[in-house]
């Protein structure tokens, strides 16, 4: 009981807002779903499609299969028919093209027609959602809700769309009412339509972010629009800056004179600010980078997805200087983990990062109400009395972490950073002694860093045989695995990491000693969090299923490579 | 609380005997000192370099950052907090060279920060090699047969981005670098002052007597005329004007974000429970 819809077209044929809407309105009715985009790096033209997937609770991943196949143009159904369940339908258009001999399951709409009658051909999208609305037996009221609400200010945008939405229901109706069973609505509480860069850009101005710098980079700019929408509203400056040499330089002077900044990019963009990591780790200045990941070398795959960055952040940067490296692996944990990375950027005095990919940034879910009271804001400052004066910035400590305050906060108290190595004052230096006491006090933070880490999540068979290890936004595709692998008579667990850097060992050493079988799956074709595990613990990991064709994982893909291993 | 020029000056300095950096040293501990302005509310902020070092040398809040990169911190610096007066010191390399490309996109940004340039026409810390401004065929261990290309011309450019303050120091003229520092740290926007100094230890030509002996003060009637200081701008060669060429106030960076009216950010106090409404977009 569950319904997978593909709708594709070419990139420029507005799928993206109408198919937002109907996200919304089927999470406000009470099902749980994912939504997932594939599409081209253009403006125009190509192939792109989503994948709608309504399923019991609320699904993880999108899957292969098709129920209702949404053909905005012949590519579409050419492309993707082989995937049409056998009691699949596939919405089309007979104006713009035939579908072959013997293909039963079309619903023949008008889109084109019906949507010129309405007010525009830009609304096809917007016929087809009604056509699919009726299809699933649903009525139109909740997205004709919606409709009104999106384009309040847009003088008969609403009502054109409405009479769209209309003409496409009656019109499919004829062929095929209600021919698809939907789930049982979840009975949870209210549930939020969002995708990962919303996510992380609410995360990030709940977490009292007040400056983003960036430059424009898919798949990170979802962040960047975030903010810079609420900065109308909200104490938060984002700017886009000439490059991201000075995108990441402008956020740690942001940082250094005492707000928590941020800068987002993808890997592309990241290697121009590797200087600027090691500024932050040399002058102890907090920061949190996101790097949104897509795959590489240089521009490679621009709009898809891949994990291939982690061995170039774990390094990034020249000389040595203490890092976290955090990951985003599901909508539910991800707002909570940002927050993290900033209190532990301020905590530590150090450059945070928090990976994400396009596999994360893009994916909308049905996802419960966040705990805003479970976000921290503590800055970790020293308060008067707390600091000898006159005031050190880079006082030696037993920690490494050394009292901090803002410039301009004390009269008499100035703060110096330097990039070059320096002396307690923060003045440049070249004597040995003084070298190895500042080495040797930023190194020390590491430890405590160390146990700032959480364990990977443990989910699965409480006594497992096969132990498949993850990290970041293949949480969800892994875990469906897991239960279909469970469902088949194999004990399975998944050992999930969120926080990578230090890499926290004991939960991963004590399951490794137990298990038959362990296998690492990544977006990567070099196997990194396995060579990770490796360097670090001395363990090796038995196999590794690796994607890199900028896709991300299907469940039966993972359950057929661990199944022909075994 | 205020101090004396002589209170603002730390450090011992890792600079030549007879460099130009310590006369444009002084003359910013004078304009602090005259300005009034206590270590606390002044942040400098350098990249890397001879003149760079500057921050160790100047009792004031300092971000020694970068090669290149003075420009983008001092930006993010002054947004965190407006209440600092903010000051970009680097040398013609750094700011003009490795840092070309914030040069000009700071002049659009048009913040409230005065940048004042240490402009030797040559690379003293890597010893010696071209600089953006270095006069062509000028013969370096790099450019072994003399420069080829055109020098950047940073007052010029600066106009044409559009920059509100504009001016032409030397450091042998140390009082009237003292009252254009002054000037340009008052001046609400970006304001740029390119100092001519000599390097004693690798620019033979452009030595302290060459400058002496081509600067002067030409009148300037009004400094809201672009194409006059326009034209004084590209004046180089026997006669090198020096002066505020062009100074007329528009629009800050600063003016222009809702975000930084009232109190600055970095002060402001902040809890997350009161931002839950923003979840409202999602259902």
């Amino acid at each position: 009981m569950e319904v997978n819809v593909l709708i594709g077209g070419a990139a420029g044929q507005g799928m993206e807002t109408i198919m937002n809407l109907l996200g919304k309105a089927l999470v406000k009715e009470g099902f749980g779903l994912i939504y997932t985009k594939d599409y081209m790096s253009r403006v125009r033209g190509g192939h792109n499609f989503t994948r709608l997937r309504i399923a019991p609770g609320h699904p993880w991943t999108t899957l292969e299969s098709i129920d209702v196949l949404v053909a905005l143009n012949e590519e579409t159904y050419l492309r993707h028919s082989d995937h049409l369940t056998p009691t699949g339908r596939v919405i089309y258009d007979p104006q713009l093209f035939n579908l072959p001999e013997g293909e039963s399951r079309g619903v023949p709409v008008e889109l084109k027609k019906l949507a010129e009658e309405a007010g525009g051909r830009v609304m096809a999208n917007t016929v087809a959602v009604g056509a699919l609305l009726v299809l699933m037996g649903l009525e139109t009221s909740t997205v004709e809700e919606l409709l009104k609400d999106t384009f309040a200010v847009k003088e008969g945008v609403a009502e054109k769309n409405i009479t769209a939405l209309k003409a496409g229901y009656d019109s499919a109706a004829r062929s095929c009412s209600a021919c698809f069973e939907l789930p049982s609505k979840n009975q949870d509480g209210e549930k939020l339509f969002i995708d990962g860069n919303q996510v992380l850009g609410m995360a990030a101005l709940a977490s009292g972010c007040r400056f983003l710098s960036a430059y424009p980079m898919t798949p990170a700019t979802g962040i960047m629009n975030y903010l810079a929408a609420k900065s109308l509203d909200y104490p938060v400056v984002v700017e886009q800056a000439e490059d991201e040499i000075a995108a990441i330089n402008m956020a740690l002077g942001a940082s250094y004179s005492g707000v928590r900044a941020m800068t987002c990019t993808s890997g592309g963009g990241f290697s121009l600010m590797a200087e600027g990591v090691s500024l932050a780790g040399m002058t102890e200045t907090p920061l949190v980078i996101v790097v949104a990941m897509r795959p590489g070398p240089a521009t490679g795959l621009p709009t898809r997805t891949e994990q291939s960055d982690l061995e170039f952040i774990l390094h990034s940067g020249h000389g040595e200087f203490p890092r976290a490296v955090l990951s985003a692996t599901s909508h539910e944990d991800a707002f909570y983990r940002l927050n993290k990375a900033f209190e532990l950027a301020d905590r530590y005095q150090t450059p945070v990062f928090f990976l994400s990919d396009q596999n994360f940034a893009d994916t909308h879910r049905s996802v419960g109400l966040y705990d805003f009271s479970r976000l921290g804001y503590n800055r970790a400052l020293a308060a008067e009395g707390d600091f000898e004066k006159p005031y050190k910035r880079y006082r030696i400590t037993d920690s490494g972490i050394s009292p901090r305050i803002l410039p301009g906060q004390y009269e008499g108290e100035v703060v110096l950073i330097d990039s070059d190595e320096h002396d307690e004052k923060g003045n440049i230096i070249e004597d040995a002694y003084t070298r190895r006491a500042m080495v040797d006090k930023r190194m020390r933070k590491l430890k405590g860093l160390a146990e700032e880490m959480d364990e990977p999540d443990l989910y699965g068979d409480p006594h497992p045989e096969v132990l498949l290890i993850g990290w970041g936004s293949t949480y969800g595709v892994i875990r469906e695995a897991v239960d279909a692998l469970i469902a088949r008579g194999i004990k399975t667990a998944m050992l999930h990491f969120s926080d990578l850097w230090p890499l926290p060992q004991k939960r991963l050493r004590s399951l490794l000693a137990e298990v038959d079988h362990s296998c690492c799956i990544e977006n990567n074709a070099g196997g990194q969090l396995s060579r990770l595990i490796r360097r670090e613990s001395g363990l090796s990991i038995d196999n590794n299923i690796l994607k890199y064709d900028g896709r991300p994982f299907l469940p039966n893909e993972i359950v057929k490579e661990v199944q022909n291993d075994l | 609380m205020t101090c004396k020029a002589e209170h603002y000056m730390t450090g011992e300095t890792a600079w030549c005997p007879g460099c130009g950096n310590f006369a444009i040293r002084e003359a910013l501990a004078g304009a602090l000192a005259e300005l009034g302005l206590a270590p606390h509310q002044v942040l400098l902020v350098s990249g890397i370099g001879q003149a760079a070092k500057i921050p160790h040398y100047i009792g004031v809040n300092g971000f020694n950052g970068l090669h290149g990169r003075a420009l983008p911190p001092a930006i993010g610096a002054k947004v965190a907090n407006t209440d600092l007066k903010v000051i970009v010191e680097s040398g013609d390399g750094d700011s003009y060279g490795e840092g070309g490309n914030h040069f000009m996109h700071n002049i659009r940004r048009n913040p409230d920060i005065a940048h004042f340039v240490h402009d030797n026409q040559v690379y003293g810390l890597t010893k010696g090699q071209a600089s953006p401004t270095s006069e062509p065929g000028m013969k370096t261990g790099v450019q072994v047969e003399g420069v080829m290309v055109s020098p950047l011309n940073p007052l010029s450019l600066a106009l044409v981005m559009g920059a509100g303050f504009v001016a032409r120091c030397f450091s042998g003229e140390k009082d009237h670098l003292k009252a254009t520092m002054k000037e340009a740290i008052n001046f609400p926007g970006y304001a740029l002052i390119d100092i001519l100094q000599p390097c004693v230890s690798f620019n033979k030509i452009n030595t302290h007597g060459w400058y002496k002996n081509r600067v002067y003060f030409p009148e300037i009637q009004a400094p809201q005329d672009w194409t006059a200081a326009m034209d004084l701008s590209r004046q180089w060669g026997d006669q090198i004007p020096l002066g505020i060429f062009y100074n007329k106030p528009h629009r800050t960076f600063e003016e222009s974000r809702a975000a930084l009216k009232g109190e600055p950010l970095s002060f402001r106090p902040f809890n997350p429970e009161e931002l839950s409404s923003l979840q409202n977009d999602f259902l």
